[in-house]
């Protein structure tokens, strides 16, 4: 790890001052992720900001759902009554995630920031076009059994490594950010970017820009909202693919809103919106549910080792489609 | 209910609320005139050593350590507190689990300068005397360990896992013990070292 | 017989490690202690053309960087039984990617971490041979060693065989993956060179260090109270030992190197990739006609590591026919090495399959089947010394509920997941080493017990202590094993099975030898030791001794030429697998165990439990993942190498066989650490197809070779 420069920020508007004028300043909260990637000498920092000190810790229900501060911890959300009850896709991607030390740690908003788990990202000696601009992708024709089948660049192939995420997709949760300019929110499926030609460019947010809060609009969908991850072992694993749906069924069995998020299979959180519409309007059946999964697959390509994740992704949809309809 | 629909105009109303009322900034100033005030707030100290107070055990422990100092290596090769193990330096395995004001943490991903103020149990705080905290006896009865390196680390995860009242059957003690690798593979017997721990003091 | 021996008495050592008192090689408190870390090449094959340490020379807190140009010159050439070539900054060849080829050396930690990561290197780049299907493969004859088996004419009567299974068998690079990472402090006085090191031996160490330094033995003292697990990549002394003693020798302070987790995938062993040929032919009632077991094996392109992989098709069944062959192919990697059971544990995922296989085509049951090829003696026509087989597939069948299994594929369910049965035999030899034991009692009526054995987890301290007290006449308590220093009396490594047997027999045969003193102090009257410690106290009071001392040197005897020497066990796995998604989860695990006498049944069965879950990670996890390319493997960290967590284990119950087995050795035992692990990948991958349908013959099974 490099030698770096350490203030803690007791308000948010001296924490943004602080990296937004520093182009080697970051935020630290809890460290999970920049303190694993500074050890592999992927971030080299010359100043962190902690920003635990920071009052955006709470975790409040209000008249349209619950926001969630960024500097709440994953455990903390997971077992909120509130977002248990009322956004159970998103409970559970935090229960899936990570052990339950590291969620112990991790904020929501440190969470959102996570980077990939690419081995060529993170390993300083390889190829990475995120890491190091140009130098190229080590994934494509490399070990790429974890990477992206849609979504990815000729630039980078990785995957967006967050649970979280992808069950906000399915909720519509927003993201407040507050930056020196001021505030502004940002709904999840607009928060993350694809790599193109820019693929270092991994979220909207300006320079020093700061997660001040995650908000979960309550809805009908989302009460019936289900995670599923399918990885290798049982547990404390990245998905190989997880799936967030939402659904909202009428009494008579008509699908009236349908979310389908996708984790695993791309380089951000990734919104199957061919998914969701060929489930609205539709019966909530095995039959919809499986056109719903086929679709969800459209434009997904093999770039090697990973080829099996777009068969895993159809039945995996069609299996969170049940859940989350009550059918399985 | 139209869910898109009604999510865009909620979250338009709210982007019109008053920045205060979102994130909780103290309401007497303006948002420019929090930036402006706070220019030269933050103040960096580092990256040579800065003095740190750590709370581990009961105790204080005043420190000189470079702000990239670990809480893990500060306390294995600061403090001569090594029953906290390093096993992977990388949140991937659990042997360095702490207790953090009663939660477990990784001590590997914990900068030390950052546990400033939190008190810190380690496995060498668990016993009162010569008296084993009872799942540290629990895990000798049931053989919950071979080779002896992740087992602090399991027995604070457990004493945490403990705690935190989650449900104590099986299932549920195997995934809350997931993130604690133990390559002898002792699990099953880690398990039933923490369920009846969990019997004894229910 | 006195209960001690047998007994399931709690570790002896349990208090240290669950209050952390445990002190392993890296936590070895010096004054002056230096951090030295290493840099690894990021290239497989060429050499290192220049190397820049200007900037980390430069960085606070550095005392020297140590590379080709400047490190103290030793002898890494030489090579004696299981020793590998090391890597210490000889010169500038680079072999393999993650080879070392510069140490830094500061006073704290984090300056040698960062100013390790300043070091660049540029190499002059050679074709390397990453794939192993690129190496030609050749017949090894490193020790020689035969490295095939031949009896009768096996291809042909696989020819005219009434049936016939012939497949090829897959197991990739595996990486132990110990908790503890590899570590050494290493320091100097003079020319006496004191190493504290995660080895599973003391003395072959101490061999090893001596002749790299040119030193006699006892220049080289070796310590290892306490190893956090070893599974064989401890069992011979890595590059790093012998960089970081070069180390402080260059800057005049004890030096301490902590591989990182990435380093754990880099110079310190791994089980090699192996493909195997098995091909059964039988009658039509399923007795083995012929047999054919072909290895091709991953070795380095600088040293020859071979696994006896096929050994077991020459122990567990009887056929007229037999073929045997081991071959190699050299690799742009570090050198593989001993991993739990190496060579049995790839070779009965291979052979263990294809019974599997032969019983489906047979249509017979496939306990029955390994009934009906039970046999007396080995290939070579030597009788076992004792062979529990049948007992062990018959009791663990029972425990199993094996009458419920359903032999149909995938017709057996558990809602909507498919439930799979599965059964593999398992056999693993019994070895012994010469050993030596020194028995010390003491006139309060203690004994201190010394052996330079090394319990890397297995539980050597305790039932060392028990075998001790037994002989002794003492209790547990009052008996105190220490271990782990090559000062100590002549041990082997805790490796292949051994440790037990050799030291264990020479410690019974050195407190014998003590007890035979005491009993002669008594003026052979036995009844005057009758009392235990308090007797022994007075005898020696009165005898005017402080202290009595035992001493053994124990050797086998002929033993190996009468007798096939092997422990045999039977393992059971139920699995679910999702039909889905195809993810496999073993939801149950049977073992029985017939292993010679065990010294103590708590950590015997832990010792099989571990073996088990070793086989879990085998079937269902376990791949290290090289890029082709470039020879760099791509998954090395505890996220993406997978080994099981807690949640991927069930009750795993174990059956012991009893067994007296006298030809073994003095104690009995026959061996009880690789033998768990032996089996347990097949009776998986035998459960995953009785689920599926699906015949998964490439470790591991993962979702997408079961997706269809």
């Amino acid at each position: 790890m490099n030698a770096f420069r350490y203030a803690q920020a007791h308000d948010v508007a001296s924490a943004l001052a602080s990296v937004a004028g520093d182009p080697g300043a970051t935020y630290i909260a809890g460290g999970t992720n920049v303190i694993d990637l500074m050890k592999e000498n992927v971030e080299r920092p010359a100043l962190l900001v902690d920003i635990t000190g920071l009052p955006l810790r709470g975790i409040e229900p209000t008249a349209h759902g619950v926001r969630v501060g960024a500097l709440a911890v994953m455990s903390d959300v997971a077992d909120h009554p509130a977002v248990a009850r009322d956004f159970p896709a998103v409970a559970q991607a935090l229960l899936l995630s990570a052990s339950p030390q590291l969620r112990n740690m991790a904020t929501i908003g440190g969470n959102l920031m996570q980077r990939t788990r690419c081995a060529y990202f993170r390993d300083a000696s390889q190829p990475c076009n995120k890491r190091a601009a140009g130098s190229g992708c080590g994934a494509l024709g490399g070990v790429n059994r974890r990477h992206a089948v849609i979504g990815g660049s000729e630039q980078c192939i990785c995957t967006h490594a967050s649970d979280l995420a992808v069950a906000l997709l399915a909720v519509d949760a927003v993201v407040h950010v507050r930056g020196r300019a001021g505030e502004r929110s940002i709904p999840i499926e607009h928060f993350h970017v694809l790599p193109g030609t820019t693929p270092q460019r991994e979220t909207v947010l300006e320079r020093g820009e700061l997660i001040t809060a995650v908000e979960l609009p309550a809805a009908a969908a989302a009460r019936n909202s289900y995670y599923l991850k399918v990885r290798d072992r049982a547990s404390y694993e990245f998905a190989l693919v997880s799936v967030a749906a939402a659904l909202d069924v009428s009494a008579g069995g008509r699908i009236r809103a349908a979310r389908v998020a996708l984790g695993g299979v791309a380089p951000i959180p990734w919104r199957a919106h061919a998914a969701e519409a060929a489930l609205v309007g539709k019966p909530a059946n095995a039959q919809t549910f499986a056109a719903a999964a086929a679709a969800a697959t459209r434009g997904m390509r093999s770039y090697g080792q990973n080829g099996f994740k777009i068969a895993l992704t159809q039945r995996a949809v069609a299996r969170a489609l049940a859940h989350a309809g009550g059918a399985a | 209910m139209e869910f898109g629909k009604v999510t865009r105009r909620r979250f338009l109303w709210r982007s019109a609320l008053p920045t205060i009322a979102v994130v909780g900034l103290d309401p007497r100033l303006s948002v420019a005139a929090q930036a402006v005030a706070s220019i030269s707030v933050v103040r960096a100290q580092g990256p040579e050593p800065i003095p740190v107070t750590l709370n581990v055990n009961g105790k204080p422990h005043a420190l000189q350590l470079e702000p990239r100092v670990t809480l893990l290596d500060a306390l294995r090769e600061r403090l001569g507190l090594t029953g906290t193990k390093k096993g992977c330096d990388q949140g991937t395995c659990g042997a360095c689990t702490v207790l953090a004001d009663g939660r477990r943490v990784n001590a590997c991903l914990t900068l030390a300068v950052m546990a400033q103020g939190k008190s810190i149990t380690t496995i060498e705080g668990l016993a009162s005397g010569d008296q084993l905290h009872p799942l540290q006896a629990a895990f000798i009865e049931h053989d919950g360990f071979q080779c002896g390196y992740c087992t602090p680390g399991q027995i604070m995860s457990g004493v945490a896992l403990l705690s935190e009242k989650r449900p104590t059957d099986e299932t549920s003690v195997r995934e809350w013990m997931s993130g604690n690798i133990c390559r002898c593979g002792a699990y099953p017997n880690i398990v039933a070292a923490i369920r009846a721990t969990a019997g004894r003091s229910a | 017989m006195n209960p001690l021996v047998g007994a399931p008495v709690d570790r002896v050592d349990g208090r240290l490690k669950v209050t952390g008192a445990a002190t392993y090689s890296a936590e070895v408190a010096l004054p002056n202690l230096a951090y030295g870390v290493m840099v690894l090449s990021s290239t497989a094959s060429g050499s290192v053309a220049a190397i820049d340490v200007a900037a980390a020379r430069r960085a606070p807190g550095v005392i020297d960087v140590m590379t080709s140009r400047n490190a103290p010159r030793v002898d890494a050439k030489s090579k004696g039984a299981g020793d590998r070539t090391l890597m210490v900054l000889q010169d500038d060849v680079v072999y393999y990617d993650r080879q070392p080829i510069a140490v830094v050396i500061a006073d704290t930690f984090e300056h040698a971490t960062d100013a390790a990561s300043l070091v660049r290197a540029r190499y002059a780049k050679a074709a390397a041979i990453t794939r192993f299907d690129d190496a030609a493969e050749y017949k090894p004859g490193a020790g020689g060693r035969d490295p095939d088996l031949r009896k009768g004419d096996a291809s042909a009567a696989l020819a005219q065989a009434a049936v016939k299974v012939d497949h090829t068998y897959v197991v990739p690079v595996e990486h132990h993956n110990p908790m503890e990472p590899h570590a050494t402090v290493a320091q100097w006085d003079g020319d006496r060179l004191t190493v504290y090191e995660a080895t599973q031996g003391v003395v072959s160490a101490r061999r090893k260090l001596a002749q790299v330094f040119g030193l006699p033995p006892t220049g080289v003292r070796v310590v290892a109270k306490f190893i956090g697990g070893g599974f064989g990549g401890k069992g011979t002394l890595w590059s790093h030992a012998v960089l970081a003693a070069m180390s402080a020798k260059l800057v005049g302070r004890p030096v301490k190197i902590a591989l990182t987790r990435p380093q754990m995938f880099g110079s310190v062993g791994f089980r090699p990739r192996t493909v195997q040929r098995v091909a059964l032919g039988a009658a039509a009632d399923g007795r083995l006609t012929s047999l054919v077991h072909e290895t091709s094996a991953q070795t380095s392109v600088f040293d020859e590591f071979m696994a006896g992989t096929g050994a077991l098709s020459a122990v567990l069944y009887g056929t007229p026919n037999l073929t045997i062959t081991h071959r190699l192919r050299r690799v742009n990697s570090a050198t593989p090495t001993f991993m739990r059971a190496p060579g049995e544990s790839c070779g009965s995922f291979a052979l263990e399959s294809a019974m599997d296989e032969l019983a489906y085509a047979v249509g017979v049951d496939p306990i029955e089947l390994r009934l009906r090829n039970d046999t007396d003696v080995d290939a070579q026509g030597l009788p076992f010394s004792s062979r529990a087989l049948r007992q062990c597939l018959e009791q663990g069948a029972e425990r199993f509920g094996w009458s419920r299994r359903d032999p149909r594929p995938r017709s057996m369910r558990d809602g909507r997941m498919l439930v799979g049965m599965g059964v593999a035999a398992a056999t693993y030899p019994t070895h012994r080493s010469p050993a030596s034991a020194l028995v010390q009692v003491r006139a309060d009526g203690s004994a201190t017990v010394r052996s330079a054995g090394v319990d890397i987890g297995t539980g050597a301290y305790t039932v060392f202590t028990q075998v001790a007290a037994e002989a002794l006449g003492l209790p547990v308590a009052r008996v105190r094993m220490e271990l782990g220093d090559s000062a100590f009396p002549n041990a082997p490594n805790a490796g292949g099975s051994t440790l037990t047997a050799s030291a264990g027999s020479a410690i019974k045969l050195a407190a014998l030898d003590a007890r035979a003193k005491l009993l002669a102090l008594a003026g052979n009257d036995p009844a005057a030791l009758a009392g235990g410690a308090d007797a022994i106290a007075a005898l020696l009071r009165r005898a005017g001794l402080a202290t009595l001392e035992g001493h053994s040197d124990a050797k086998p005897g002929d033993e190996q030429q009468k007798y096939a020497m092997h422990s045999f066990g039977a393992q059971f796995a139920e699995v679910r697998v999702d039909p889905d998604l195809g993810t496999v989860r073993v939801a149950r695990f049977v073992n029985a165990f017939g292993a010679g006498r065990i010294l103590n049944e708590k950590t015997a069965k832990s010792q099989f439990l571990g073996g088990a879950v070793w086989g879990i990670g085998m079937a269902l996890l376990e791949d290290t993942r090289y890029d082709e390319r470039t020879g760099r493997i791509m998954n090395a960290n505890l996220a993406e190498y997978l080994v099981p967590v807690n949640a991927d284990v069930p009750a795993v119950e174990s059956i012991i066989v009893p067994e007296d087995d006298p030809h073994v050795n003095e104690i009995g035992v026959k061996g009880i650490g690789e033998i768990g692990i032996v089996g347990a990948a097949a009776a998986i991958a035998n459960a995953v197809y009785h689920a599926t349908g699906t015949r998964v013959r490439e470790l591991p099974i993962t979702p997408e070779k079961l997706l269809g």
